[in-house]
């Protein structure tokens, strides 16, 4: 391995350690234990992890844009209630720690059945059959009482007394450890996938379909395996998540979790195999955080996302990782003035949107529950002019600098980069 | 006998409405190869738009506004967005109009609030024009015939005697031969984005007050939208006609129809007993499953025949 | 006859109403380097894809060492023995050159849809994509994305990937297309090393590749073939100048 992928690969490593620490850091001697909200937030990221890498094992890696994968990750905690609630009753003698791996084997029964039909087409009829899948799917979980459960759902009790560690997975924690370790699992076997012939392959069919046919693999088989693979991870990913909330509905196959973990593999980065954890990593902490904060966060993401889809198709991965060259020839102290003469403006606009939205936002939506808009502990009342004004004021002036500055940044950055033209390779 | 004449003419009514829509949708992804995820966004602002313009100046006016309104976003829409995305690539474009369906979403329930609208139809259309074994079919109904059939007619004039027409009639199945003759094809792609987000907010205007106006219409309206899109072909009008009306029948009639699988089966004997999963799939009457169908025909056809019912190319 | 490598029996193609290839029957001998000429529009092209699947035959058949492929999909065709290169470069841009050539391999190598073997243990393989890389003059250039290659060496990539999979009848699409002088003799003399021993179709513009690689030339105008033998014997047949308007006398 090179010098720099093992810099990368040791990024992880951290990441790991980070994960495995953080509980900790947030730890409340008063009660005795973690913080519980911290602790379900982390579950919650690695669970997402798991459906937005999977996800990405078709976006970034086979260019197929899906979208009903939630169906899989759906799926997989149907299945793991009933698992779980066979186990407790003693007809399934399985331990805890191996139930994500019958959740991954539901998730995979399915991405058959279904990929097989979907990846008979390509491109827009790809997306559209999986647009009636994700429909079809949704539809019957609401149908079908016995495996659904209708609108309310299924719920277990996960405390099956069956554990290969001892573990009763009464406390929050014990479920979160198990998630990471199942997170571990399944991104090393993602990554591990992406260095075999079909990992290959399926690259290869993303660049192109034909020379794939002409240097002898059938590109529809290519993608068939690819789609199914992708189906267990997210199965995995929607095991545990029963397992954490011991309750399933059909929001956990619907199209808003579909779009989930689109963005997340999309801002995070779908060029890299990282990318979808932070990704993953972001939104979870931008849904439980800024929803808090604001009614208005959809609107937020889907602003970053449409700006990602025009200006930073690789994702924020994408967009570090092109520092690369920079920070290796030791220039990244060049860029540093810059970047705040451009971060200024651009935060000026940032704010004079987020001002307007929340306004607008006030207006109605808050009126109705009775909240009123407070900036750092005083009440602005948003009847008034002068608020507007503001917002507008940054949010126009802001932009118009910015793309003043946005234009000398890009002068700078490729004139850095063409100095760095003979050392730059494909890292 | 009751029953079927009433279905007949409502599953009519709501199939012209979805034409309306799945047209201006038509036309865009045909030319310009895009689909358009934000289409039943625009009828969803379509219809706002006319709540609030029509509690201004009244009904009518909002009639001619709110759709106008809806083409200028349109515009406006593809001139900064969708042209820049294009040398992304498809998933790209995918992608953003993908994004602009939560935007919407969101700053329509900002603006509005998450509460339906009072959008009701306006007295002077309130009232019953005929009587049908005791039902009554509402003048309203009458009047979104007229408006969708009328648009439609128009369409079909625009398309079929105007230049403009002739251009887009050629772009529609051959864009790359329009453009290689000499025609402004992005500008076309802009009048064509625009007109097909008119249609979308004028189905707004009139359907708003048929069906509810609230924040969640256009995720209900439009997945229906894109099975009709898909179903019609690409590059046909009169598929996309046909597969209106057939699909605006078939989920007026299937709501209707209180038969099962287990019917089907009974000549021949068969009956099943036990409450399990295997009885509850063999029991869910038609009426249940009409949500289903839709979908169910569209992955058929584009499994068997992706070019649709009677279109020109692959989808 | 029998015990030709390629055999096309009366093949026609019609997209619509408008006849492309009408009637063409040709036999191509094992080992036989065959140019395809003709002017622009002529269907040499459409025939290529017609031999290699792309496109399904309106009539009539093509054999594949004595058995039918005209109505296998391209990856079967490919399978048995046959494999091209594209017109317009088409190659797995994001992909580095090592890997292009890597993925050109893993089928004829037997790996298949694996998803459980580790390619960086593969020796063989290893062995096989680098011994490739040293033939074409691409080691330099190894890790570098096979988009962002130099025009010429994205042709040589493509030739590269069209010969690795050990393909008996090779077809090659305008393999000089946009080379200049001396990217074009290189090009000719790796076409001349790496179809040594196996059957080559060429369709090439360039008169001078043409007579210095071809042992046969068959012409192609308007979707027929009017002349096809030795290279002297197509220079001197008068239909094939009346066709050219004196091109092959530049020559």
């Amino acid at each position: 391995m090179t010098a720099s992928r093992f810099r990368q690969g040791s990024i992880w490593i951290v990441v790991l350690a980070l994960a495995i620490a953080a509980p900790w850091a947030f730890y409340n001697y008063h009660a005795g234990r973690q913080s519980g909200f911290v602790v379900s937030m982390l579950t919650q990221m690695g669970m997402m992890s798991i459906l937005a890498l999977s996800y990405n094992m078709l976006l970034g890696q086979a260019g197929l844009f899906s979208l009903c994968h939630a169906v899989f990750f759906g799926i997989g905690g149907y299945a793991t209630i009933h698992f779980l609630t066979m186990a407790g009753a003693g007809s399934l003698r399985l331990p805890m720690e191996l139930i994500p791996l019958l959740s991954g084997l539901s998730g995979l029964g399915l991405a058959i059945v279904f990929g097989y039909m979907a990846t008979k087409q390509r491109a827009t009829a790809f997306a559209m059959i999986t647009l009636g899948i994700g429909e079809l799917m949704v539809t019957s979980a609401l149908m079908f009482q016995h495996f659904f459960g209708g609108e309310g759902g299924v719920n277990t009790n996960r405390m099956i007394g069956r554990s290969l560690f001892g573990l009763t997975y009464a406390q929050g924690i014990q479920v979160y450890y198990l998630t990471l370790a199942w997170t571990l699992l399944a991104a090393l076997a993602m990554f591990f996938l992406t260095m075999t012939p079909l990992g290959r392959m399926a690259n290869a069919s993303r660049d192109n379909f034909e020379r794939v046919q002409f240097v002898g693999y059938d590109p529809r088989m290519v993608r068939f395996f690819q789609f199914a693979l992708s189906g267990f991870f997210a199965g995995i990913g929607g095991g545990l998540y029963a397992i954490t909330y011991e309750i399933v509905t059909f929001d956990a196959l619907a199209a808003p979790l579909s779009a989930n973990a689109l963005l997340m593999a999309y801002i995070g980065g779908s060029a890299s195999f990282g990318g979808p954890i932070l990704g993953a990593v972001l939104i979870t902490l931008l849904q439980s955080g800024v929803s808090l904060m604001s009614n208005s966060w959809l609107v937020y993401v889907g602003v970053l996302f449409i700006s990602m889809v025009i200006f930073a198709p690789s994702g924020i991965m994408g967009l570090v990782m092109a520092h690369g060259p920079i920070v290796r020839a030791g220039q990244l102290g060049r860029l540093a003035v810059p970047y705040i003469r451009v971060l200024v403006p651009g935060l000026l606009m940032v704010l004079g949107f987020v001002g307007l939205v929340e306004l607008t936002s006030f207006l109605t939506i808050g009126a109705a529950q009775g909240k009123s808009l407070v900036l750092f502990g005083n009440k602005i009342d948003i009847h008034a002019t002068l608020p507007w004004l503001f917002a507008t004021v940054f949010l126009l002036g802001g932009g118009l600098w910015l793309r003043l500055e946005a234009q000398s940044f890009r002068r700078v950055w490729e004139c850095l980069m063409a100095d760095l033209k003979p050392q730059r390779r494909l890292s | 006998m009751e029953i079927v004449l009433v279905s007949l003419f409502n599953g009519l009514v709501y199939g012209m409405l979805l034409f309306m829509l799945a047209s201006g949708l038509t036309l865009i992804f045909s030319m310009m190869g895009v689909l358009n995820f934000a289409h039943a966004s625009i009828y969803m602002i379509g219809a706002y738009l006319a709540f609030t313009i029509s509690q201004i100046v009244g009904f009518f006016p909002a009639l001619i506004i709110a759709p106008l309104l809806c083409a200028l976003i349109g515009a406006a829409i593809e001139v900064w967005g969708l042209r820049r995305v294009h040398h992304n690539g498809h998933i790209a474009e995918l992608l953003f109009t993908f994004g602009l369906v939560f935007i919407i979403q969101r700053s329509v329930q900002m603006i509005w609030g998450m509460l339906p609208m009072a959008y009701r139809v306006p007295p002077s259309l309130d009232f019953p024009l005929f009587t049908i074994y005791g039902a009554n079919f509402p003048a309203y109904r009458g009047f979104m015939l007229l408006i969708s059939v009328g648009m439609l007619v128009a369409t079909w004039l625009l398309l079929k005697k105007t230049r403009i027409g002739l251009v887009i009639q050629a772009a529609l199945t051959h864009p790359q031969m329009a453009s290689a003759l000499g025609h402004n094809v992005p500008r076309v792609f802009t009048i064509v984005f625009a007109g097909g987000c008119l249609l979308a907010g004028l189905a707004g205007v009139i359907g708003g007050n048929y069906q509810t106006t609230e924040p969640g219409m256009a995720e209900s309206m439009g997945p229906i939208v894109f099975v009709v899109v898909v179903f019609g072909g690409l590059g046909s009008l009169a598929g996309c006609f046909v597969a209106s009306i057939l699909m605006g029948l078939i989920q007026t009639f299937a709501v209707v129809i209180n038969y099962s699988m287990l019917h089907l089966l009974k000549p021949l004997g068969i009956s099943v007993t036990g409450d399990n999963l295997f009885t509850e799939i063999l029991t869910v009457p038609v009426a249940r499953i009409g949500a289903l169908l839709p979908f169910a025909m569209m992955i058929i056809i584009l499994l068997f025949r992706p070019r649709g019912l009677m279109g020109t190319r692959d989808t | 006859m029998t015990g030709m490598a390629l055999s096309l029996r009366n093949v026609g193609k019609a997209f619509g109403n408008l006849e492309i290839i009408r009637g063409v029957s040709l036999d191509i001998a094992k080992g036989e380097r065959h140019a395809i000429i003709g002017p622009n529009g002529a269907g040499k092209t459409t025939l290529f894809n017609l031999i290699s699947g792309r496109f399904r035959v309106s009539s009539g058949e093509v054999l594949l060492n004595d058995i039918r492929i005209d109505q296998l999909p391209p990856h079967k065709i490919n399978r048995m023995g046959l494999s091209r290169s594209f017109q317009i470069t088409s190659i797995f841009h994001r992909l580095s050159v090592l890997e292009n050539l890597r993925c050109a391999l893993l089928w004829s190598m037997g790996y298949r849809y694996s998803f459980w073997t580790p390619l960086w243990l593969q020796r063989e393989l290893t062995e096989r994509t680098n011994a490739m890389l040293e033939d074409l003059n691409l080691a330099p250039r190894r890790d570098t994305a096979a988009g962002l290659l130099s025009y010429a060496d994205q042709r040589a990539l493509e030739i590269g990937m069209t010969i690795a999979g050990g393909a008996s009848v090779i077809l090659l699409d305008e393999p000089t297309a946009g080379m200049s002088n001396t990217e074009t003799d290189n090009a000719v003399e790796l076409i001349r090393r790496v179809s040594r021993g196996k059957t080559l179709l060429m369709v090439e513009h360039d008169m001078k590749v043409v007579f210095d690689l071809a042992d046969v030339i068959t012409v192609l105008v308007y979707g027929k073939v009017i002349a096809s033998g030795p290279p002297q014997a197509v220079r001197a047949n008068p239909a094939v100048q009346e066709a050219y308007l004196g091109a092959l006398d530049a020559a």
